[in-house]
This record gives C-alpha cells, structure tokens and sequence, in this order.
C-alpha cells in the first residue's frame, strides 16, 4: 500500500518538476511548482515527518509560489516574448546533468550505510511534533536564533532592495 | 517498506531537473524556481536519512534549511524587481556586467 503511494507521490513530484522547467508560462511554471511542493510534503508524511509536512504545504505554497506569482504578475512578464532557452549553451548543460546524473546514480546503486541507527524509532515518533519542538528549543537553540536573525536581515534587505529611490 | 535508495533517487532526479533548469531557461524567475526545486530535493534526501537512520537531526535541519529558502526566495524577487525597473529585462544573458 505504501509503496503504491510512493510510486504515485514520486511520478507526479518528477512530472511536475519537468512541467516547471519546460512550460513557455510562467504562470503555469509556478502552478507547477505548487503541485510538486504538495507531492513532496505528501512524501514527509511517507517518512513519518507529519510537521515537516505541515511546515512545508504552509512556507512553500502559501508563501514561497504565492511570492513567485506576485512576482510574475506584478512586472507583467507573461506578454513578452517569454520561454526562449538559453540556446548557445544547451549542449553542455546535458552533457553536465546527464554525466551527474549517472555517477550519483551508480554511487547510490551501489553505495551502502553502515551508521549507528539513533533511538527515534516509529514508536517513538508518534509525538513527533513534540519531540522536534523540544531539540529546537534545547539542543539546537543557538541555530534557531540565527535563522530568526537571518528572517530579519532578510526582511529589511527585500524591503530595502524592491524600495523605489527617492528623486 | 520502501528502501532509502527509492528516495535518495527520487532525490537526484529531482536535484538534475533543478540543475537543468537553472542551466537552460533563459529568464530569471525560472531559474528561481529551479533553485526551489533543488532546495526541496535536497530537503527530501535529508528527512529520508533522518528516517532510515532513526534520527532527529535531519529532521531538524530541514526547519532551517526551509527557513533559509524562504529568506532567498524574498530577497531574490526583490533583487528581480529592482533590475526589472531599472533595465526592463529579466533575461540572464542581458545582465553581464559583473561577468569581466
């Protein structure tokens, strides 16, 4: 059963994700982009992350797409003559991802792990929420500070940069 | 149960579509939502170890890691709205000036 929905969940995030790279619209290209983000927060709950899940479907779809279709819509992209390649460098861009793409793959095919398994097992993590708000606020508090410090600079940096100059 | 080799490549695949996108589509903003897809294959690899592993750590990582996208993806449409107004052009290959 879970393997059914994996199957499903991974054939629709990768043709999505070709959607994006190849539609001529922008517009449709961020619409793409949301269905790939839905697949990949329904593959964190295939792996017991149903937080990451959450956390996913709310920062990536509802503000990061919602941002990209502003963006399209706001400077009016969509009438130029808009979907063109990069022609003069198309033949190395495949020769580069092709090559990537068959050595990771051969590294996983053939890769093993051997690691020390931690003490998260499924049993445990069925207050996965809790446990992970607990190690935010405990273990890992100093990057969490950080992040939040980055959020700001951030925030004032879009907002300085999008500013119209005075004159 | 699905192996972690299923997800690590469901992974690469999506990580080569996002590195093709960013080297083949000539507008910017396209090239910025192939940046977010490899952000999220890259998110999917670490919650797969996190998971195969029976660890917390990647799980983690992944709250800054989307924390982080975010913070790009503001700052990057800003920088796209800013040289739109400025030059009327979203097209990688008309902005060189910092290429010499």
């Amino acid at each position: 059963m879970e393997q059914i929905f994996f199957y499903i969940f991974a054939i629709a995030t990768v043709a999505s994700a070709i959607a994006v790279i190849s539609l001529r619209n922008p517009v449709h290209s961020a619409i793409s982009l949301m269905v790939c983000f839905l697949q990949v927060a329904a593959l964190f709950i295939l792996l017991r992350s149903p937080f990451l899940a959450a956390v996913q479907v709310f920062i990536y779809v509802g503000a990061v797409v919602v941002l990209f279709l502003f963006a399209v819509m706001v400077l009016d992209l969509g009438k130029e003559r808009f979907g063109e390649y990069l022609h003069h460098q198309r033949p190395i861009a495949l020769v580069v991802v092709i090559g990537f793409v068959f050595v990771m793959g051969f590294t996983i095919l053939h890769g093993s792990l051997d690691a020390q398994l931690g003490n998260y097992t499924e049993k445990a993590l069925v207050k996965n929420t809790e446990i992970m708000g607990k190690l935010l606020f405990t273990k890992y508090v100093f990057p969490f500070e950080v992040v939040s410090l980055l959020l700001l600079i951030a925030l004032i940096g879009a907002i300085v940069l999008a500013m119209k100059e005075k004159r | 149960m699905i192996p972690l080799s299923h997800y690590l490549l469901l992974s690469l695949v999506l990580f080569s579509i996002g590195v093709a996108g960013v080297l083949l589509r000539r507008s910017i903003i396209i090239v910025l939502m192939s940046l977010e897809l490899i952000f999220n294959s890259i998110n999917l690899s670490l919650v797969a170890f996190a998971h195969f592993l029976q660890s917390m750590t990647g799980r983690v990582f992944v709250v800054f890691t989307i924390t982080v996208a975010a913070a790009e993806v503001a700052v990057g449409l800003a920088i796209l709205v800013a040289v739109y107004r400025r030059r009327k052009t979203v097209y990688v290959e008309e902005l060189s000036e910092m290429k010499h």
